[in-house]
């Protein structure tokens, strides 16, 4: 079998004692700084991408996969314990995990996040190994239109998943592309929008706009709140492992969760959240058994089934990244970032060009999700002593990070005074109640799709409708302006409310 | 004509002027046509599309009902202007700002002045856990990035390491 031989040389790779190491580095060092509130995968991994510049590639890749898994899972901790998501597709455990915590049944919702996880991980790891070849193979029958067309796609797809206005999100996503073309133009050779400094002809960095509008416009956010005290869970969490009765309930809404999970992560620009949301929503259209607690008051369903879902998107959404080079949501774009970093570009030619790093990676991505089980299981007493440090001994801490983080990339103060920038920037955003992941999707793709709209019109000379003549891309444009539909009918923006709207 | 929501249709203006502000930038650039693309064409597009969007916003803000007017509420120019301070602090000490004369007095200094500026954004400021704070923060650092990550960063002041 091609399946497991591939695999065979993908751990081959991954498991030797240095990359062993790399990834319980990782893992420890994101959940670590993924379990304090606020910080969500996004803002965990903008801070120790640095610390993976000086590895090889292989390696490093393998501490960002460990750094990644170690983040979520730090991410759904804190949603558990404190009421306080650190991302966006945690708020979903918020509702019923926090309860159960309440009810100090913390221990069953923790396990029952990790051990979801750690099957839907499994599953999204096969997934990857045996549909990555021939959704790679798919990717070559990809032409610019086509590119473009799958961006439209992915760029609408984030547009579903914001929660505010969509109006909003999508001139955001047009923001970030602005934002992605500031520097020197590939074909001309033309500084754009640099205003004569010399840094900016090398464009605007990822990490400076992540850690300005993730790290301190949420620092910035945060404090701006008067002083109310954070209810922070600090009672003994008892009783480490779900009942036989709560494994009775979470085995099939883990099953069920994986398989959504597994489905959307594949598609560009949905990932991680949607799935969570979509299987919360299914867990509630699914009948009680008699005796068991409803949703929103602590049901274990609750915790399993997004939290599964979430994990099997996230691992199945580097089959976009992997195969076609376009990362689904701002986590991956980060990953691509990671990647450029290491000179490695994302796209179909990872696997044939590198096949030692492209299975590794996905190998590493299952040893990280092996690792964090082992490591979270028996730490969660320790992860809570964490979330008692005071936010005034945290913030300034997160502020160096973010600092010390944006220094290292080049080495160039510059990017100290950028991020300061983008640190007002991010605050506005959230005066003004707007949501940044979108831009930051819009900022990563916007020099791909401005390439792709070039070459697909000058083989066209011009003409618009090489996007919908041919059969590929009109079919993604077709799939793109259903999403919107589907969001702009009342009935589902309605739903989409009352997920968010649900404590 | 009244704002229904505050927030809203200052983001509307602030799009619309971004998006203004880039399509003005890109008419400077080579335009070209759709089949040979200048620089300026794609800026252009997306500068007059967001702009385009930004009045959408605004005249969804007007129109559509709030709850509460949605208002923008109060700046928090405290904590803006001590987080924004800390790291421009940062920045001048760690490399040094040769315009203004200041020398780099690398990471070590630097931390310590991050974490009392940016301290002082919080509502209550104590000197002495602030100082324990930096230590912790500067011998963390230290640790973490310099002996472990091997970063290229100037640890001491330039005058003391030469």
């Amino acid at each position: 079998m091609e399946l497991f031989h591939n695999l065979a040389i993908g751990f081959g790779v991954a498991f030797t004692f240095t990359n062993l190491l790399y990834c319980l580095v990782g893992c420890i060092l994101g959940t670590l700084i993924g379990v304090l509130p606020g910080i969500g995968p996004v803002a965990t991994i903008a801070m120790l991408l640095p610390a993976t510049y000086a590895l090889p590639p292989v390696s490093a890749l393998i501490m960002l996969a460990g750094i990644y898994y170690g983040a979520q899972y730090g991410g759904s901790t804190t949603a558990i314990l404190v009421n306080l998501p650190g991302e966006s597709s945690s708020v979903v455990t918020c509702i019923d995990g926090y309860q159960m915590a309440r009810q100090g049944r913390a221990g069953p919702a923790l396990a029952a996040a990790g051990l979801g996880s750690f099957f839907a991980g499994c599953v999204g790891t096969l997934i990857l190994a045996a549909f990555a070849p021939p959704l790679t193979e798919l990717a070559f029958k990809f032409g610019p239109a086509e590119y473009f067309s799958l961006m439209v796609l992915g760029l609408i797809g984030a547009v579903v998943l914001a929660s505010g206005s969509l109006l909003k999100a999508v001139a955001m996503i047009v923001l970030g592309l602005l934002l992605g073309i500031v520097g020197t133009d590939v074909n001309s050779g033309v500084a754009r929008f640099s205003f004569d400094i010399p840094e900016l002809t090398d464009g605007i960095g990822f990490v400076v706009i992540a850690m300005g509008v993730f790290g301190y416009g949420e620092i910035i956010g945060n404090l701006s709140q008067p002083d109310e005290e954070r209810e922070v869970f600090t009672s003994e969490v008892k009783g480490l492992f779900p009942t036989k009765d709560d494994f009775k309930r979470m085995a099939p809404a883990v099953l069920r969760g994986t398989a959504l999970g597994s489905a959307l992560g594949i598609l560009p620009g949905g990932g991680a959240l949607l799935a969570s949301f979509a299987a919360y929503a299914l867990e509630k259209k699914i009948r009680m058994r008699p005796g068991e607690v409803p949703f929103g008051k602590g049901n274990i369903r609750g915790v399993a089934s997004p939290e599964s879902a979430n994990n099997a998107g996230a691992q199945t959404s580097f089959i976009p990244l992997l195969t076609l080079g376009i990362p689904p949501n701002a986590v991956m774009a980060l990953m691509v970032g990671a990647m450029t970093i290491h000179n490695i570009q994302p796209g179909p030619q990872v696997m044939t060009s590198n096949p030692e790093l492209f299975w590794g990676l996905i190998a590493s991505m299952w040893i990280g999700n092996a690792m964090l089980i082992i490591l979270n299981l028996p730490l969660i007493g320790m992860w809570i002593k964490l979330l008692t440090v005071p936010y005034k001994f945290l913030f300034p801490a997160i502020v160096l990070f973010c600092a010390i983080g944006v220094y290292s990339t080049n080495n160039n103060t510059f990017d100290v005074w950028m991020v300061a920038a983008f640190g007002f920037i991010g605050y506005l955003f959230i005066k003004l109640r707007t949501e940044p992941a979108p831009l930051l999707l819009g900022f990563i793709l916007g020099p791909m799709m401005e390439e792709n709209l070039r070459r697909a019109l000058l083989l066209s000379r011009g003409a618009w409708s090489v996007f919908v003549t041919r059969p590929l891309s009109a079919g993604l444009l077709v799939a793109a302006a259903l999403l919107l539909g589907i969001v702009l009918l009342p009935a589902i923006k309605a739903k989409r409310e009352e997920a968010f709207v649900e404590e | 004509m009244r704002i229904k929501s505050q927030a809203d249709f200052y983001s509307g203006v602030m799009f619309t002027a971004i998006g203004a502000a880039f399509a003005v930038g890109a008419t400077t650039y080579n335009i070209g046509d759709g089949a040979r693309m200048g620089p300026g064409y794609f800026p252009l597009m997306l500068g007059i599309l967001l702009a385009l969007l930004g009045a959408a916003v605004m005249f969804q803000s007007l129109v559509v009902e709030t709850v509460d007017g949605d208002p923008i509420g109060k700046w928090a120019w405290k904590p803006l202007f001590f987080v924004i301070a800390a790291n421009l602090a940062f920045g001048v000490l760690l490399g040094g700002l040769p315009s203004i004369g200041v020398p780099a007095m690398g990471m070590i200094i630097a931390i310590y002045a991050l974490t009392i500026i940016s301290s002082l954004a919080g509502e209550h400021f104590k000197l002495r856990d602030v100082l324990v704070l930096s230590t912790i923060l500067a011998a963390g650092s230290y640790v973490a990035f310099i002996w472990a990550l091997k970063l290229q960063i100037q640890v001491w002041p330039t005058f003391i390491s030469g």
